[in-house]
């Protein structure tokens, strides 16, 4: 009797306790759109009555081109996505369903791009970039990115996953190597391409450290550097611009997962990612 | 009567004429500058940059590129990758740093001729200060400062000050801010004194001020050596870190940049030591009446020159480092410059600029913004040494540290100096 | 060649040639580089063998930056792994308002850290920021959280914590919802407590999925430097100044490029070892199904 009693009580205490962090992890972005969506006297003040307004939202568009910082980085997550899609493809297939000499060592140092991320090697891959006469274009900030471990690493797991009888009946229909990969695998590993194409979205749209350095003008910037150059002028801070164009800048894939949640979680749990 | 053969001549000569214009001229420019201060700078510079471009035909790219530090970061790594700007709005105290990096060509080596050299002259010398080495003008000012007080005059009458009159000396400034402090019943302070920047990029010009006020320069021009460990120099440390420290005026601990102007907004703070770009920021959004006053001194006001000047790259070509000159000279006539100081609360950089009606008019009608220009007697040049940045950090570091309490002033000035001497002595055998 | 290597050659070629273009080459040319001085101007650089090395470990504020990078990777990596997993066992629960609490846990990740720093500048802001206006409801005093060297590096750990937990999350959700559920109905039989089957049970099985996501901690703890550049450059007097913001600032604000090169070999051999431990200790005992 007193355990039956003891668990309603243990539950209920745990949900209470899972919705007040929920609300403690909202806690900043909730202050962040009120500041955003009231006037700027209003920032440090809560009040209810306070009018709503679009007037950041509006200083902050015409203080800095976020249109063009906008363009900037869906072109450039494009690119990488595309880019990233193929060659990880190609490679992946080449460690999974084919042998030669020395694979396996080459696939260990593959994986050494996991523990050594392109991040850590600033300073070299500015220089190469600025070799080859490529330093300020949206190519640079892409191609550091191109040959991603982790992509051939998931993609070969997946194609290793791929049953040997469908492969073979392909090539008994006398498809080639390229034909079996676009016809039999490619397809098979659409859990994984959506979980690691959102993966790689996230990380390459919020990236700020390399885009910072490799970037100088307007025409390459994508929106994480347009944002930390906009805010932080030496004037005094105006939090509510400040804050609206945070939101701005985060809008995208803020809306993009609110729209998309379930296929966010789910393609995770399909792609087998653990 | 007129040759066939001559008029065919200048008819040729005069289609000819903008083809050969063109190729001696420039098509376009590129220029970094910084946005240091509030208001819509970044669209008075397009205006500017589209007149230019009808006037001379040259069209000249401004490029927004952060604060003083991240366009000085974005300058230097553009130019190492060969896309740079031409010519770019960076820190006056710069300059040794950038000759350092072998990036600099002097307006000499670009060429003045009398003319030009008269136009060098008509700038008031106190900005000029941080461009001569080698016996060469290696910038010209552009938006330059100096570092003054914004005080909250409603806060002055509340506890029975004279709003018009600042106080002048250190005690009668320590004075003031304790007595504009207010706390609440439970001692918590709803109103600071006073509040000075330490952060990284700004201590060294609070401090700049501090030393001058002192009566102590904080390096030599050939910017080779540092006087941090001097007594004077001390004194300025010991009274920065008085005012939290034994009067309770300001908060201790570090308080940054960004944060003093909209905190004096906020009613915060009542009194701030900031920049005069602020000025036109502060009189669109302030609620309450305010006042401007130069900085105090330990005896008498001394201040200390901030802000930006035009450098001129290497990187360009001879025609491309023409123009950009012409571009200086063009944005630095004294009615631009009026325009330019009334706009956002920058000093102009001649007297000429003052002389002319508008900015006569609008001084008139607005005090305040007379007041920075008034104390350019008495100012001294930004910290400025080779590796500047690497001595501003050490520096910064020290006070910073001073301020947190971890280390005393004289021992955090002695460190100070140490480091920063390891870091100059290659550059003192030149 | 058998023509099977010459494809899978070609099939690897476009991505390994990157690779080994952005990662491999560049750390090698770091460490070439850390070997020599700083060139300045037009002048060629000397070779100054491990001059840089020994210049590294005088400076203070190197070694400031490793204890801090060493507490920070301390810190963030349990409690924010920790407060993942709590997340994902209360999310996969049915738990009221489900999908509510797991956009809400989630959404930090969403945004660019960048955006995340600005907002919690905000909050830290003296006197009228958020968290000061709490505590004054609660009568405390005045905070300066990112200007006090006692609390500013703390304070990026919550900003970090904040960020990523929810990240994890996704993993240990996806993790425990393809556990099979006859593992908990033979546990309730048997009488097994909830807290007995979390620890004998789940926990083992799900370590696959608690080391992916230690080693992705530990690559952020390394990694992700955007809150310090924005909130704090590294002060007050280096409390916030981990490795990578020391190699950025060494080498783009000070152009010393030869210290940086060195700084960045260490950071490298930190993350070898870091993963040489990762993969060879724990994943020996980790139980893969």
């Amino acid at each position: 009797m007193m355990v039956a009693l003891y668990r309603p009580i243990g539950r209920n205490l745990e949900t209470v306790g899972a919705w007040l962090l929920g609300l403690l992890w909202m806690l900043p972005l909730l202050y962040a759109v009120w500041t955003a969506f009231h006037p700027a006297i209003y920032a440090t003040h809560f009040d209810p009555a306070a009018p709503l307004t679009f007037a950041n939202f509006k200083a902050a568009w015409q203080a800095a081109p976020f249109t063009r910082y906008l363009i900037n980085t869906v072109m450039l997550v494009t690119l990488i996505l595309t880019a990233q899609f193929v060659l990880c493809t190609l490679a992946a297939f080449a460690f999974a369903r084919l042998t030669f000499p020395g694979r396996d060592l080459l696939f260990a140092v593959v994986l050494l791009q996991l523990m050594v991320m392109p991040d850590v090697l600033l300073v070299e891959n500015y220089r190469t970039l600025v070799q080859l006469h490529l330093a300020d274009t949206i190519l640079a900030i892409a191609l550091p990115y191109l040959g991603s471990a982790f992509g051939i690493f998931l993609l070969r797991q997946t194609f290793l996953t791929i049953p040997q009888p469908l492969d073979d009946a392909a090539r008994l229909e006398g498809c080639g190597l390229l034909a079996r990969l676009w016809r039999v695998y490619v397809p098979l590993a659409k859990p994984t391409y959506i979980a690691y194409g959102l993966v790689s979205v996230s990380y390459h749209w919020n990236n700020f450290l390399w885009p910072l350095i490799i970037t100088n003008s307007v025409t390459t910037r994508p929106l994480t550097v347009g944002l930390a150059v906009f805010a932080t002028t030496d004037q005094g801070i105006d939090w509510s611009i400040v804050t609206a164009a945070t939101l701005m800048t985060s809008a995208p894939l803020l809306i993009a997962f609110l729209l998309f949640q379930r296929q966010f979680v789910q393609s995770f749990m399909r792609a087998g990612i653990r | 009567m007129i040759h066939r053969r001559s008029l065919l001549a200048v008819s040729a000569a005069m289609l000819a004429a903008p083809a050969i214009l063109r190729a001696q001229t420039v098509e376009k420019l590129t220029f970094y500058y910084p946005i240091a201060v509030g208001g819509p700078l970044q669209a008075i510079m397009d205006d500017y940059c589209k007149a230019f471009q009808q006037e001379t035909g040259i069209a000249v790219e401004p490029v927004y590129a952060g604060d003083y530090s991240q366009t000085l970061i974005k300058a230097l790594a553009a130019i190492r990758a060969g896309t740079g700007p031409q010519f770019a709005v960076l820190l006056a105290a710069e300059m040794h740093s950038l000759q350092d990096q072998d990036i600099l060509v002097s307006l000499d080596e670009i060429g003045l001729d009398a003319d030009g050299k008269k136009w060098l002259g008509s700038f008031y010398p106190a900005f000029m200060a941080n461009s001569h080495a080698d016996g060469k003008t290696w910038s010209v000012p552009f938006q330059r400062s100096t570092a003054i007080f914004y005080y909250n005059k409603a806060a002055f009458q509340e506890v029975g000050l004279d709003a018009e009159k600042f106080p002048t000396t250190w005690a009668a400034l320590a004075t003031t801010a304790e007595k504009l402090t207010k706390r609440d019943a439970s001692g918590r302070v709803t109103r600071w004194g006073i509040k000075m920047a330490g952060d990284l990029g700004n201590a060294q010009w609070t401090f700049g001020a501090l030393a001058n006020q002192a009566e102590q320069k904080l390096m030599n021009e050939a910017g080779t050596e540092v006087y941090f460990n001097q007594p004077k120099t001390i004194d300025a440390m010991s009274f920065w870190q008085s005012l939290s420290a034994e009067h309770h005026a300001t908060p201790d601990g570090v308080s940054n940049w960004p944060q003093l102007s909209p905190d004096f907004l906020e009613g915060n703070t009542a009194i701030i030591q900031h920049t005069t770009g602020n000025l036109t920021n502060v009189r669109d959004k302030a609620q309450f009446p305010f006042g401007v006053a130069g900085l105090a001194g330990k005896n008498s006001p001394h201040t200390v020159v901030g802000g930006g000047n035009m450098y001129f790259f290497k990187n360009a070509s001879p025609a491309e480092r023409q123009a950009s000159l012409r571009f200086a000279r063009w944005v630095s006539q004294p009615e631009r410059a009026a325009d330019w100081s009334m706009r956002t609360g920058y000093i102009a950089t001649s007297p000429a600029a003052y002389e002319t009606q508008t900015l006569k008019d609008f001084v008139t009608k607005f005090p305040a913004a007379n007041v920075a220009r008034t104390f350019l007697p008495v100012a001294t040049g930004e910290l400025s040494v080779h590796e500047n940045q690497r001595v501003y950090k050490v520096l910064t570091d020290n006070i910073q540290a001073c301020l947190n309490g971890s280390k005393p002033p004289a021992r955090a000035m002695a460190d100070a100096q140490g480091d920063a001497d390891r870091i100059l002595k290659p550059y003192k055998r030149t | 060649m058998r023509r099977e290597t010459i494809h899978a050659w070609l099939l690897l070629l476009p991505a390994l040639v990157l690779l080994v273009a952005f990662t491999h080459w560049p750390a090698i040319a770091t460490l070439i580089d850390s070997l020599y001085a700083t060139p300045h101007g037009s002048r060629v650089a000397p070779f100054v063998g491990i001059d840089n090395y020994t210049d590294l470990l005088d400076d203070p504020v190197f070694w400031q930056a490793l204890r801090n990078n060493a507490w920070y990777a301390v810190a963030t990596i349990p409690v924010s792994i920790v407060i993942a997993f709590l997340m994902a066992l209360a999310v996969n629960e049915a738990l009221p308002g489900r999908s509510l609490l797991r956009m809400a846990y989630f959404l930090p990740t969403m945004l660019p850290m960048i955006a995340v720093a600005n907002i919690w500048l905000f909050f830290y802001t003296p006197d009228y920021g958020l968290f000061d206006r709490i505590m004054a409801l609660f009568g405390g005093g005045r905070h300066n959280w990112l200007g006090d060297p006692t609390t500013a590096l703390p304070a990026m750990i919550a900003v970090a914590v904040w960020k990523e937990a929810g990240f994890f999350m996704i993993f240990y959700l996806a993790a425990l919802q393809t556990m099979p559920t006859d593992l908990r109905e033979a546990a309730a039989l048997e009488g097994s407590s909830r807290w007995n089957y979390l620890r004998r049970v789940t926990l083992p099985l799900l370590m696959p999925t608690t080391l992916f996501v230690l080693v992705n901690a530990v690559i952020n703890a390394f990694r992700v430097i955007d809150h310090i550049v924005v909130m704090t450059r590294g002060g007050p007097d280096n409390a916030t100044t981990l490795l990578l913001y020391y190699i950025y600032e060494v080498g783009f604000r000070f152009w010393d490029t030869a210290a940086a090169a060195t700084a960045t070999v260490v950071l490298l051999t930190i993350m070898a070892l870091a993963a040489a431990f990762q993969f060879g200790v724990l994943g020996r005992r980790v139980h893969y199904r």
